[in-house]
């Protein structure tokens, strides 16, 4: 059917349903919730095997032998594999540094690292052959922190350092140093009527993403093999894989999987090129899937940190220097350390004014497990020990914490200490103001009126442990500023395809993007974004896989604003496209197809007065438009190795929380009450998911405020509590109710004027939390978690 | 060994089990049923939840050899499951229902599935390979429709012990959701939207009756 072209229907505010700024509801909902989504564990195959893994029993060993005879004559057992079997002379990965075994070799340098893989007909059968490899370790001694790891005559963990950090570092356990120098700290020290300092500790989180590690790698006839695996960057396991194999890129297609949480922890290796190996070798397709025992194993973990900061200020409540070390423990391998250097030194202030500052970050080589990347990533830890001093610094001036972080807010135009102006909305003293505004939750909540106590509002719930004896309440604040995208020059593109055509008489566009989709709801948005652009309502988002081009990681809450923006960016060709097919097609009929501002909407041409042109059903035809294009945000700079200085980073997030607590001081159990959210989105793409997101973030850092931490033995440096049954993350009884206030203050350069948001809430929760256990207390607690030893003084 | 049981209205039969192996990797491997999640496989999450005889159980604790003879419901079958029950009468409000969290195996409780009732439950073909055919439960529909869903590992779980939980005490304050969840780990929502859509689920369902 042919449009006449005159105009039949002035439609008014004809906007696409669906498009960006609604809670449209998850793609992916219905068969989450049937049990019929497709996870990286429930891949099956045919006469498939099962992979499993044999990790070191010890930190730091030699390998004198590895005899796998015993395990090879197991009956159901197809493959055994160590070091010496790798095909080709790359026999090590990383993000970074390729400082990663596939298998050890030599010696090993942590607990749990891959020393052998196996393949059997059923996953106990792999179990049991894995334990009858003999490895015969000769112990060496470890290094856990950083006077072990630069005292003198150390054990070296990488004794032959190859790196781009090697030359600048004073010494090889230290994987990267950052320091910063702006001012003149020691100066403006003297204009300081109060000067306070600190020394923080933060200990080793983890992701505990509840999908385990798993994968399932299918060989080809061409000799190459697909592997459907649950990660968070496609095109960076590839690139790590693929000469491991021996083979081209091309020929390791990769497909994600489901994928059960990340926050960080898939952005190394686990499985991937384990998977491949055998079923390479076997000529079968093998399925590995961790427990969640091994799973601890299995990802690197948030950097321990210990923090030294020195903060002035002048009677009238004015920052006036900043000093600070910040020693991060970067386990035995580099994985994505000095990124999270660069991230702990460049936000170390947090968002404050201060020009006179002092700051040096560095992460450190120990025998402890690897740490990396993980939501927040090193502006976490910096923001725990900056928000402390906060606080001492109030409490030193007789001033209001509240009111003395917003004196020294920053706003839009303020320089962070690397130079880099913030031209964009800061609007820190607007969120505190916010959460500090909110009515309090009711005192004593657990007294309904004339009844016994209930428990269950009480610290120890159930365990029944006080009726409100001993139970005294806290509040506490915090803010943090967080960096989006990835920083100090990196080419953090995105990749986006998309066609539009007519499928059953409807526009239809389809999505094609390799974005790993965690459960941070991209693939919803991409459908907004494309109904918004297109102006069509029926929108299908392709499976991830390496067939499209690199969207890059899903993590530094980067990707609605990279991947987002290049879906935005295609669509908006595709649009050019169409327009152009519509011109020569109809142009004749309405002298508005000459103007540049028509739109799509509701399956239409319009002018921006909202004058339909034509149907895009008549415009498209039988023909399909179909782009694949990349797309980039605004370059950035690496940051001065001497000086720090340099515009490193692309844009920023703010979020702060209220934290209200009630602790049982007789028992030192922590019941948190309220953690109330104020954070800057600057466009809520999809108000439901920004909410999701920030109360999921916040979660997490109250994790770490009150129970969560890997605890290493310092003697073994072995790892001595991978189970959820002694890593606690909490249970919907310990997680308060989470208020958020959203504001939308848009950038003007992303896309929609979006930020990224996934971390933000991760920073300030955690400060807020420890805040209001001090203010109930009285105590210092300078150290994340806190436990109850440390609230009792047992 | 050879093992016997009901899976959502259906009897099977599993075959070459071998003894240490748990409920939930008969589901999940033999038996193509792979919705209960493997988060821990220590009983410290719950994403494996299904119902054994009416009562959730953490699949992962349970021998596979335990379960001859008796009746599982699976997030699979959770929609067929609430369907029914739906048909024959759900459990109305009742004075001692709900708080106590008990619940008599021998299926004399006043509320919840009994043995009998479970075992005469047969359920209706659905497409399981599109995940079209069968409507949704409300509380799989609220869950939806409160944002309750972000990467979905833990939602099954959270799922069949709801649905469990509704059935026991329909009208549940935000204390007894709290605590009748507490034994399902989420590591993406911080759990407020998990909350809404145990009470949106709850609401919908006093509106029906």
């Amino acid at each position: 059917m042919a449009t006449t072209g005159t105009p039949t229907d002035i439609t008014q505010g004809s906007r696409t349903r669906g498009g960006i700024g609604e809670s449209t509801l998850r793609p992916d909902g219905t068969l989450k919730v049937t049990g019929e989504f497709a996870y990286s564990s429930d891949m099956w195959h045919e006469d498939m095997l099962w992979g499993h893994t044999l990790r070191s029993t010890v930190a730091h060993a030699e390998i004198r032998s590895i005899d796998t005879a015993e395990a090879l004559a197991t009956p159901g057992v197809y493959a055994v594999l160590t070091y010496d079997d790798l095909p080709t002379d790359v026999k090590r990965y990383g993000l970074e540094f390729q400082d990663t075994p596939v298998l050890a070799h030599g010696k090993v340098r942590h607990h749990g690292e891959p020393v052998a893989i196996v393949a059997a007909d059923h996953p106990e059968t792999a179990r049991r052959a894995a334990a009858k490899i003999r490895i015969d370790y000769a112990d060496l001694p470890v290094v856990t922190d950083e006077a072990s790891a630069t005292a003198e005559g150390a054990p070296l963990v990488h004794e032959h350092r190859d790196d781009h950090h090697a030359d600048h570092v004073s010494h090889p356990n230290i994987v990267h140093r950052q320091p910063i120098v702006r001012g003149d700290a020691a100066g403006a020290a003297e204009r300081a009527d109060v000067i306070v300092s600190g020394e923080y500790v933060f200990g080793m989180q983890d992701q505990a993403f509840l999908g385990p590690e798993s994968g399932l790698a299918v060989p080809g006839e061409d000799g190459g093999v697909d592997l459907y695996v649950a990660t968070q960057w496609l095109h960076s396991d590839l690139r790590q894989i693929a000469p491991v194999l021996g083979l081209p890129e091309d020929k390791v297609r990769m497909t994600l999987s489901g994928v059960g949480g990340a926050f960080g922890g898939r952005e190394d290796l686990s499985m991937q090129i384990h998977a491949c190996l055998l079923a390479l070798r076997t000529g079968k397709p093998v399925k590995i899937v961790y427990n969640r025992f091994e799973s601890f194993f299995g990802h690197v973990h948030r950097h321990p940190a210990k923090l030294w900061y020195e903060h002035g200020a002048t009677r009238d409540g004015k920052l006036t220097h900043m000093k600070c070390r910040i020693v991060l423990d970067g386990g035995a391998y580099a994985s994505a350390s000095p990124a999270v250097v660069g991230n702990a030194s460049s936000l170390s202030v947090g968002p404050y004014v201060v020009e006179d500052v002092d700051i040096e970050a560095l992460a450190l080589y120990t025998n402890n497990p690897p740490c990396g990347a993980m939501r927040g990533f090193g502006a976490v830890q910096a923001c725990f020990a900056y928000e402390a001093q906060m606080d001492k610094l109030a409490a030193e001036l007789g001033m209001d914490p509240v009111e003395f972080r917003r004196l020294n807010a920053m706003e839009q135009g303020t320089l962070l200490p690397t130079g880099q102006r913030v031209d964009s909305p800061a609007p820190v003293a607007e969120l505190l103001r916010r959460v500090k505004a909110r009515p309090m939750p009711p005192e004593r909540q657990w007294l309904a009126a004339g009844e016994a106590a209930d428990v269950r509002a009480l610290p120890g719930g159930l365990s029944n442990t006080t009726h409100g004896e001993g139970v005294v309440r806290g509040v506490g604040y915090a803010v943090g500023i967080k960096n989006v995208g990835f920083s100090e020059g990196f080419d953090d593109y995105s990749t986006a395809r998309v066609r539009m055509e007519v499928i059953n008489g409807e526009p239809v566009a389809t999505v094609h993007t390799a974005m790993a989709e965690v459960g941070q709801g991209g693939v919803t948005v991409h459908a907004q974004i494309a109904r918004t652009e297109l102006g069509v309502a029926q929108v299908t988002i392709q499976p991830a896989d390496t067939r499209v081009g690199s969207a890059g990681s899903t993590s530094a809450s980067r990707q609605t604003y990279v991947t987002g923006g290049a879906v935005k960016n295609t669509c908006e060709h595709v649009r050019e496209k169409v327009l152009e097919m519509g011109r020569v097609k109809f142009g004749t009929y309405h002298p508005a197809w000459a103007t540049a501002e028509l739109l799509l909407e509701s399956g239409k041409v319009v002018t921006d007065g909202g004058e339909v042109l034509a149907d895009l059903v008549d415009v498209l035809e039988g023909e399909s438009v179909d782009l694949e294009l990349e797309w980039r945000h605004r370059p950035t700079q690496a940051f001065d190795l001497r000086t720090g200085q340099g515009n490193g980073h692309v844009q920023y997030s703010f979020a702060a929380h209220r934290a209200v607590v009630e602790v049982d001081t007789e028992l030192g159990l922590v019941k948190v009450v309220e953690l109330a959210v104020a954070q800057d989105v600057g466009k809520a793409l999809n108000p439901l998911s920004v909410l999701g997101q920030i109360q999921g973030g916040t979660t997490q850092g109250l994790g770490v405020a009150v129970m969560e931490e890997i605890l290493v033995d310092p003697k073994t440096a072995k790892v001595r509590n991978p189970s959820f049954t002694d890593y606690l993350i909490p249970t919907i009884l310990d997680t308060p109710t989470i208020p958020v206030d959203v504001l939308e203050l848009a950038d003007e350069h992303a896309p929609y004027g979006l930020r990224g948001i996934g971390e933000a809430p991760t920073l300030s929760s955690t400060p807020a939390v420890l805040a209001a256990i001090r203010n109930a207390t009285g105590l210092e607690l300078n150290r994340t978690p806190v436990r109850p030893e440390h609230l009792t003084g047992t | 060994m050879r093992v016997n049981f009901t899976v959502n209205g259906r009897p099977q039969e599993a075959d070459d089990v071998w003894e240490g192996e748990s409920l939930l990797y008969v589901l999940r491997e033999r038996m193509g049923l792979p919705g209960s999640k493997n988060a821990c496989e220590q009983g410290e999450c719950g994403s494996c939840t299904v119902r054994l005889d009416g009562l959730p159980v953490c699949a992962c604790l349970v021998a596979a050899g335990q379960v001859e003879g008796r009746d599982v419901v699976t997030v699979e079958g959770l929609a067929d499951f609430a369907k029914q029950r739906a048909e024959h009468g759900g459990c109305g409000p009742s004075g001692s229902a709900g708080t106590d969290g008990t619940s008599d195996p021998t299926g004399s409780a006043t509320c919840g599935t009994s043995l009998q009732g479970a075992q005469r439950w047969q359920a209706k073909g659905t497409d399981s390979q599109t995940g079209e055919g069968g409507d949704l439960s409300p509380i799989q529909q609220a869950f939806i429709d409160a944002g309750a869903v972000q990467c979905g590992f833990c939602t099954p779980g959270l799922l069949v012990t709801a649905d469990e939980m509704l059935e026991r005490n329909p009208s549940p304050s935000d204390a007894d959701i709290r605590e009748a969840l507490s034994g399902n780990l989420c590591r993406c929502t911080g759990y407020e939207k998990i909350l809404d859509a145990v009470r949106l689920a709850a609401a919908r369902q006093s509106e029906e009756v």
